[in-house]
């Protein structure tokens, strides 16, 4: 039998988070429960006479994006018509890029290796559809609030060999798009969607194989891994029987935990581009390029340098705080608020809000900090002032204490929420003290 | 009662009823009894407006009316059925939209609206822009004002129609291959193809996005530059439209034109063009000398690659912009479009194909940027062009139908204008012996439309073929 | 690429990618029609054009674009984005089942 290797490169959509829609002023609203087709206008229905108008925004953070993936910024970029009939599709064609894309090559650096960014583009999100039965019939229902929505689409280099490493790229990609703050990239919401290309070839070989298959609907990095290994099995399975796998797009089926044929594609489908005439091309200077560099938000791997340079950090501390760019915001906060009080440190702030995350983190600064103080107090308590307390809590519970006496172990928790409620201290050493006075 | 109030000037109507001596209820009134007259037989008109509700505006305007009032304050006017109309069916002359109700206005709508003119009518045209008869219409085919038997020409045949017989001062057509240019000379009257990005084209449904323009069409020169001067500027919601100036184009009418130099190109005028039209066109070259113009004949051989060069474009631009025609979101389904509107979709899809987009598209487009080093140098040299607008006058009806080759090349003085984007004038120059309209048109610069207003308000001061209106058994 | 002759077999998958449902006897017709006009267009070809750039814009314009702002005066309320579609439910718009997966 011969030794195998996967060759995969993937297209990830991400959803930009601009207030309004790629070519239009339609309100860009990311959240999930409202009610349809509530966001549309002329443009983004794909209305007799309506025209597109780029967002410059859009144009901006695609290009941040490029720069923050090591791209070349085109020079002179254009859209494109890309032809094809869909109900959730109003022009009858999408604007995207054709051979003109912001931003050419790239890279992301994995464990396994570099991985290789083809290019990465600007267009826009369809709307979208929802199959259900209405008086018998099957039907489907469509909703353009996303249509107009703008979209980035990053293409690598079939340089991923592994679900492993396919895995590791993505999360590093996602980080990065994260950090620089152009969208919330979440898979289950749908603002960042990935398909991935897979093939199969002899181990050792350098030739692409004569086919790839795409596999949609992946909404986790879990199913991703997932779905390419189980496709390397299938694809290794008919090689060895010397067919080749068909050409097709596939679709990860959940429940199946397999992925299932949807569409066997005969060849590349005819788009039909052409520039779009409706927008004129974008020309960017070298000042307009190094002027949205310089606006580029500090990544995730600058953020952790700066934290350990400057506020004495551990990496496993920033790998605690530096989840989200959110996140490493408000424990910065919480730093600068811990410092006007002597004695909080940033490692306090930091092994405080990664220990009680969810409970913490809605607090303001000053709440923050004033709680953080309140509960270190423990030091503040001497042994004598404890004990006398806990003497007089076990005078006032009698019943407790003989309960304790006949065996009832857990009894003693009730009496140390009683001690805490008059000493607002460390539990474990109240704990320790009762036992001692228990037992004497 | 005044009478035939609507044979006067935008300026003299305004005029009169800034003094109050003419109300826009009575103008109104005067459209509606020419429209009620008229269109039986002529059928310019898809959707007329309820004429209480006009007649209502039209009071309102007269309360409203200012000393500084824009001149179109009151004014009635109608547009060619391609521009969205909030409120009031738009069809673009198709039954796919039979039943279509706009939720907007056009820009050009809305500037109007502001203006304080009064929209009467949606105007009959060829479907989607496609054709220059308005024969391949889905509603009743327009007739010449002229001759009922004849076309009026197209694909804007309806507000020219409106025009000739004076329904209204002004109409709002669209030009995208000759289509305000050829019916306004098939129907004796002016009409202004603009320069590509002059008005926003926001409202108006797309034929060729790089070749459509908006545009006026009246009796006059001094009209169309009264509408245009209301409606021309940059629209933020049109990425095309141009951030150049708006002229004072009115003031162009007073210009003299002496010194002006007009290119001849002989190429134009040699076999396919109807003799008549020729005579008639090199009388105005003369005219054009005796008032002071320099007219100079000049070589431009391109010419026979216009067609070519239009009929991959166009099909190839509408074949994309009609994709959104799929009856989900409005209107009818795909197998409503005509014949002639499908033949242009199939061989635009064929030109954009994988295989084919090289040899036709954007072999074109490369011929586009022939076009314009040619049109730049000589209109480098000379202020104007000087050029017929069709090979023939008005045709009996059936008589474009069926042959695609002569039907496209019907359109070969009018198609490398809004291939290389230059404004045009087309303006009537006589009348063959049989009584049809002759038209002539004057290409300038880019945004040099008031150089053609200049020339186009001179050559009309010392003739009066503009003046003519077709009554008789029409009126 | 000198007019090419277009087959009946060529209209068809050409009218599949516009989207256009063409019928037999339509297509018979079609297919002269486009042919007679893809051999005349074909004539551009004699036309040198070997070292041109072509142009898309006329304009000479670049760079329009508009700020990153909600512009409510354009955005429909739902029922005029409805209001013209011949099928709707629950404020959607209704289509027939569609099997093929999106592009």
């Amino acid at each position: 039998m011969n030794e195998y290797e996967l060759v995969i490169g993937m297209e990830i959509h991400v959803e930009l988070k601009t207030e309004s829609g790629m070519f239009c002023g339609c309100k860009n609203d990311q959240s999930l429960d409202k009610k349809p087709n509530i966001y549309t206008c002329p443009v983004c229905l794909g209305l007799p006479g309506a025209l597109p108008v780029p967002n410059k925004k859009a144009i901006d953070w695609t290009i941040m994006l490029g720069l923050a993936l090591g791209s070349e910024i085109s020079e002179v970029s254009k859209f494109d018509r890309k032809h094809y009939f869909y109900p959730d599709l109003p022009k009858g064609y999408q604007i995207s890029q054709y051979d003109m894309p912001l931003c050419v090559g790239g890279f992301v650096d994995t464990s396994f290796g570099r991985v290789r960014l083809h290019r990465i583009h600007l267009e826009e999100d369809t709307g979208t559809l929802k199959h259900t039965t209405l008086d018998g019939k099957r039907v489907s229902l469509v909703d353009f609030n996303r249509s107009g929505t703008p979209l980035v689409e990053i293409v690598t280099e079939p340089d991923i060999h592994s679900s492993a490493q396919a895995i590791e790229f993505l999360k590093k990609l996602h980080q990065i798009v994260r950090f620089v703050g152009i969208s919330d990239a979440d898979m289950e919401k749908g603002s960042m969607r990935l398909e991935p290309n897979i093939s199969v070839r002899v181990k050792g070989s350098t030739e692409l194989p004569q086919y790839k298959v795409e596999v949609k609907n992946i909404n986790s990095f879990k199913f991703a891994a997932a779905a390419i290994e189980y496709e390397f099995k299938r694809h290794v399975a008919l090689l060895e029987d010397g067919k080749i796998p068909v050409q097709e797009t596939r679709g990860w089926n959940e429940d199946k935990n397999a992925t299932v044929s949807q569409r066997v594609k005969e060849g590349a489908s005819d788009y039909r581009y052409f520039p779009e005439p409706d927008i004129p091309p974008l020309r960017f200077s070298k000042e307009y390029i190094n002027n949205l560099k310089s606006k580029i938000p500090e990544s995730a791997q600058e953020k952790a340098q700066r934290y350990i340079n400057e506020y004495k950090l551990s990496k496993a501390q920033c790998v605690g705080v530096i989840t989200t760019p959110e996140f490493s915001n408000i424990f910065e906060l919480m730093v600068v608020e811990g410092t006007k009080t002597s004695g909080v440190t940033a490692s306090d702030v930091a092994n405080w809000l990664i220990n009680k995350k969810s409970s913490m983190a809605n607090l303001s600064p000053e709440e923050f900090i004033t709680k953080l103080i309140e509960e270190s107090k423990t030091v503040a308590v001497s042994d004598d002032e404890l004990n006398k307390i806990i003497k007089s809590v076990l005078f006032e519970n009698e019943k407790a204490v003989t309960d304790y006496k006949s065996g009832k172990e857990t009894v003693i928790m009730f009496l140390v929420g009683k001690v805490r409620a008059q000493l607002k201290i460390d539990t474990a050493r109240i704990l320790s003290a009762l036992k001692k006075e228990l037992i004497s | 009662m005044n009478k035939n109030l609507l044979d006067l000037s935008i300026l003299e109507l305004s005029e009169r009823l800034k003094t109050k001596s003419i109300s826009s209820v009575e103008l109104v009134t005067e459209s509606y009894q020419r429209m009620e007259a008229s269109e039986p037989i002529i059928h310019a008109a898809i959707t007329i407006r309820d004429k209480k509700e006009a007649l209502g505006k039209a009071k309102n305007a007269d309360e409203t009316r200012k000393t500084d009032s824009h001149p179109l304050h009151g004014i009635p006017y109608v547009v060619k059925d391609a521009y969205l109309t909030k409120g009031m069916r738009t069809t673009a002359a198709s039954k796919i939209l039979d039943n279509y109700i706009p939720p907007y206005n056009a820009t050009v709508i809305d500037r109007l609206e502001k203006c304080g003119a009064i929209l009467i009518g949606k105007m009959n045209m060829d479907a989607w822009g496609h054709g220059a008869s308005t024969e391949n219409t889905d509603y009743p085919v327009t007739k010449n004002p002229w001759d009922t038997t004849r076309s009026a020409g197209g694909s804007g045949g309806g507000p020219a129609a409106a025009v000739a017989l004076r329904y209204v001062p002004f109409a709002i057509g669209e030009d995208t291959g000759g289509s305000i240019r050829f019916p306004a000379s098939w129907c004796g009257i002016t009409a202004l193809k603009v320069t590509y990005g002059r008005v926003s084209r926001y409202g108006a449904i797309a034929y060729a996005s790089s070749l459509d323009s908006v545009g006026p069409t009246a009796k006059t020169t001094e009209d169309c530059a009264v509408v245009l001067e209301a409606i021309a500027g940059i629209d933020p919601y049109d990425a095309t439209s141009s951030p150049h100036p708006v002229d004072k184009y009115v003031q162009g009418i007073k210009v003299s034109i002496k010194g002006k130099r007009i290119a001849f190109p002989l190429e134009y005028y040699k076999e396919g063009l109807d003799p008549e039209i020729k005579t008639a066109i090199i009388k105005a070259r003369e005219q054009f000398v005796s008032l002071g113009a320099i007219v100079e004949d000049v070589f431009m051989p391109l010419l026979e690659f216009g067609v070519p060069v239009y009929y991959i474009l166009a099909p190839s631009e509408t074949s994309s912009n009609l994709g959104r025609y799929d009856g989900v979101r409005y209107g009818g389904t795909r197998e409503l479009f005509t014949k002639e509107t499908r033949r242009r979709i199939l061989t635009g899809t064929y030109a954009l194909s994988s295989g084919y987009y090289d040899a036709y598209y954007k072999k074109a487009q490369k011929a586009r940027s022939v076009f314009i080093q040619n049109y730049t140098e000589i209109l480098s040299k000379y202020d104007a062009i000087l050029s017929p607008v069709t090979t023939i006058s008005a045709t009996k009806f059936g008589e474009l139908l069926d042959d695609p080759v002569t039907n496209m090349m019907m359109d070969v003085y009018n198609v490398t204008v809004n291939i290389v984007g230059v404004p045009s004038l087309a303006l009537p120059c006589g009348f063959t012996q049989k009584g049809l309209p002759i038209g002539m048109q004057i290409i300038g610069n880019m945004y040099g439309e008031k150089t053609l207003v200049s020339l186009g308000a001179s050559y009309q001061a010392v003739t009066d073929w503009h003046k003519k209106i077709p009554r008789g058994e029409n009126s | 690429m000198k007019g090419s002759s277009i087959s009946a077999e060529d209209i068809k998958k050409i009218a599949n990618l516009a989207n256009i449902p063409i019928s037999d006897t339509q297509a018979e017709e079609l297919t002269k029609q486009v042919d007679v006009t893809v051999s005349y267009v074909s004539k551009l070809q004699e036309l040198p054009t070997d070292s041109v750039v072509e142009t898309s814009q006329v304009t000479g314009l670049e760079n329009v674009v508009r700020e990153d702002i909600v512009d409510k005066s354009r955005i429909l309320t739902q029922k005029e984005a409805l209001e013209n579609a011949p099928h709707t439910h629950n404020g959607f718009f209704v289509v027939d089942a569609v099997l093929e997966e999106h592009e």
